[in-house]
């Protein structure tokens, strides 16, 4: 009896692992898609009266501050544009779904969309891994999908339906390396990977190639799991290596307490990161610990641009006085391109709204000028900001 | 320098993992199943921790460059522990006691389903997003050479793990309770027959493992800068692991379980190997019982048919 007992406790126990502590499982299936395409029928032409537009985010969640910010800044182009008229004569609705920030959420949130909802097109995800497990299947079912901010290359090789307005890891990866290595003369870097994120692994890659290539040399690089609370052990082995500095390139929850447990281990490198570090809860978390550290991201808040200038005010007053994010920024873009492709379309055909993505020419975002390239990626500068108090100041800006 | 850095970071992770453990072990000791929503009391203990220092108005302080008392912080810690023991108590009264004479399965599917309760009703009660845990105990270094250093959370961390567990050794070896609790978890029918009162036994038991359980859950906070409602899953199950590595049943087989595996993921976190931490704690766990199927310090027990 009592070895039977053992034994279905551990049965059960491995059903609790599979269920809770693997929302990546799905990831494999993202990145060799090919094979891993679920079945999935054409989604129905459109029908609806209004223009619905279908998005998933994390609302909830460890990094729930990128759906909540990239939300906020999709309903503000929405409105916007529903004030001018809407397009096609139509009023514009988004349909937004909680994904929780877990990829193995995502086919669930995506089918609803498309099968019950049957929405337009699709906007998000900000965190690449939850692009790869959306993109197969809004590919399968013809219907576009627009990521606001998911940098990992993979994702828009799903398929000719899989857009993304903005850029993609090698030219971050390779911007930060040459950052380190001219600006702050770094000569050897370490870097803390997330293992399970595909956005951490793609700008790891890059970021090495380039590091090297300018002949720096990386002194470590560790890995850890995204939802770890623990990285002592992992930050001493950087911190025998002792480099110049330590690139991160991780999400804001895990980055904040990853810098906390630096600094009281007396790391006192300086820290890098990109896009994924923005959010208001960073500095939340992070506080004294990730000053003076530098991000990549898609735009500076303090631009002097009046576009961005425009938009920062707006933003502000619809939400509380906060200043907007990247993500609000690249989300609000977003929602521009695919309203702007929807009006060049001149119809609900989902295969012209593709066609009028896929030839996006110039279109004026708050977060550079967005053009299309024959890959469906945006081609656009890059912003390097440094962390001062309790926001960003203008380092510099990189062009492709 | 490096090696006995991360023996330290071990040492602090293994005391973490001891003190649930214990809660495990002791309550498998006396009734026979595992209480599955026991790493959701630490998560439980670890809130209990943060709203306490948020109303005595400890975190605001500390936000502000401050620092907490040590009354202060011992009244956090007895806040969460005695918080996280009154709902352990309270799990037993409602969902295990009505299935104590059920078979083991029933119970422990039951277990199961109060740890998701309690995991989603925490999701919706304290919202699904990180909160930063106020550093309690500054993390000022006592010893300092070269590379190596020792701060006073880690020391604070480990002799509070020592304390507790040698107060627990006490209660069960010194005081009446604790032998009544050894005699259940000997023979319960049998001890109920000498005139002991089981629910007395069994409630002491919930109430201890889960304070323990809770003074982790501060600690451990303290440490690692954030928590969420889901923080209990992957540390309880390493608890777990740590509990049936050292022995189920038996107390210091809980607390060498805990050390073996605090060191083991330790050391498998500063290799390159990193990813595989969890597969490698979760291997020991197959080979030790595939050696010695009653743990380390297990008792090889004839079945009883």
């Amino acid at each position: 009896m009592k070895n039977l007992m053992m034994g279905s406790a551990l049965a059960l126990l491995a059903t609790a692992l599979g269920g809770c502590k693997t929302p990546d499982a799905n990831t494999n299936g993202g990145n060799d898609g090919a094979k891993a395409t679920p079945k999935v029928s054409r989604a129905r032409p459109y029908s609806g009266k209004d223009i619905l537009l279908g998005e998933y985010a994390s609302l909830t969640g460890s990094e729930a501050t990128f759906g909540l910010s990239t939300h906020a800044g999709i309903v503000m182009a929405v409105d916007e544009a529903n004030a001018k008229g809407g397009v096609l004569n139509k009023k514009i609705r988004v349909q937004v779904e909680d994904d929780g920030g877990q990829s193995n959420q995502v086919p669930g949130v995506i089918r609803k969309l498309i099968d019950e909802a049957g929405v337009l097109a699709i906007l998000g995800e900000v965190a690449s891994s939850n692009s790869l497990a959306a993109a197969p299947i809004c590919q399968a079912a013809g219907v576009p999908m627009l990521s606001p901010s998911s940098t990992n290359p993979e994702v828009t090789k799903k398929g000719d339906y899989i857009f993304r307005s903005c850029f993609i890891d090698p030219f971050v990866g390779t911007a930060m390396a040459k950052f380190a290595r001219t600006n702050l003369k770094a000569k050897s870097a370490a870097i803390l990977v997330d293992s399970d994120s595909d956005y951490s692994k793609g700008l790891r890659d890059f970021f090495t190639q380039s590091f090297q290539a300018q002949g720096g040399k990386i002194a470590a690089t560790v890995e850890y799991v995204k939802g770890d609370t623990a990285f002592q052990a992992q930050l001493t082995k950087i911190k025998s290596a002792n480099p110049d500095v330590i690139f991160i390139p991780g999400y804001y929850t895990d980055v904040a307490n990853i810098a906390v447990q630096a600094r009281s281990l007396r790391l006192k490198q300086t820290l890098l990161g990109s896009d994924g570090w923005d959010s208001p809860d960073l500095f939340k978390i992070g506080k004294n610990a990730i000053q003076n550290s530098y991000i990549s991201n898609h735009y500076s808040p303090g631009s002097k641009d009046p576009r961005v200038v425009k938009f920062v005010a707006d933003y502000k007053k619809r939400n509380k006085g906060q200043t907007p994010d990247a993500l609000a920024a690249v989300g609000y873009d977003a929602a521009g391109v695919m309203i702007d492709a929807i009006r060049r379309a001149g119809s609900t055909d989902r295969a012209q709204i593709r066609n009028a993505l896929a030839s996006t020419k110039n279109y004026p975002g708050v977060t550079g000028t967005i053009t299309m390239d024959k890959d469906r990626n945006a081609q656009k500068p890059l912003t390097i900001l440094k962390i001062v108090g309790n926001g960003y100041q203008y380092v510099t800006t990189v062009k492709p | 320098m490096e090696f006995l850095q991360q023996c330290v970071i071990g040492l602090v992770q293994g005391s973490i993992y001891a003190l649930i453990a214990l809660g495990y072990t002791m309550v498998y000791g006396v009734l026979r199943f595992i209480n599955f929503a026991h790493g959701d009391i630490y998560m439980l203990g670890a809130y209990f921790g943060y709203f306490a220092a948020g109303r005595l108005g400890t975190s605001e302080r500390l936000r502000e460059g401050g620092s907490a008392g040590f009354g202060e912080v011992a009244l956090v810690l007895a806040i969460a522990m005695i918080g996280s023991a009154l709902v352990g108590v309270l799990i037993e009264r409602i969902a295990y006691r009505p299935l104590r004479n059920a078979p083991r399965l029933t119970a422990l599917i039951t277990a199961i389903g109060v740890s998701m309760l309690i995991e989603y009703g925490a999701q919706s009660l304290f919202s699904p997003n990180p909160q930063s845990f106020p550093k309690l105990i500054p993390e000022t270094p006592l010893i300092s050479s070269g590379d190596f250093q020792i701060t006073l959370l880690q020391v604070v961390i480990i002799a509070v793990a020592i304390a507790l567990m040698a107060a627990l050794q006490f209660f069960i070896f010194g005081t009446k309770i604790g032998r009544a609790m050894r005699a259940v978890a000997l023979d319960r029918p049998a001890a109920q027959l000498m005139g002991i009162n089981t629910d007395v036994v069994i409630f002491w038991t919930f109430a201890i493992g889960s304070a323990l359980a809770a003074a982790a859950g501060v600690l451990n906070s303290a440490y690692q800068n954030t928590i969420t409602p889901l923080i209990g899953i992957s540390v309880g199950l390493k608890a777990f692991v740590a509990a049936v590595l050292g022995g189920i049943g038996n107390i210091p087989g809980a607390v060498l379980g805990g050390l073996v595996l605090g060191f083991a993921e330790t050391a498998v976190s500063a290799t390159d190997y990193s990813a595989y931490r969890d597969a490698i704690a979760f291997a020991i766990l197959i080979v030790v019982l595939l050696v010695r199927p009653s743990g380390i310090l297990g008792k090889t027990t004839a079945e009883k048919v």
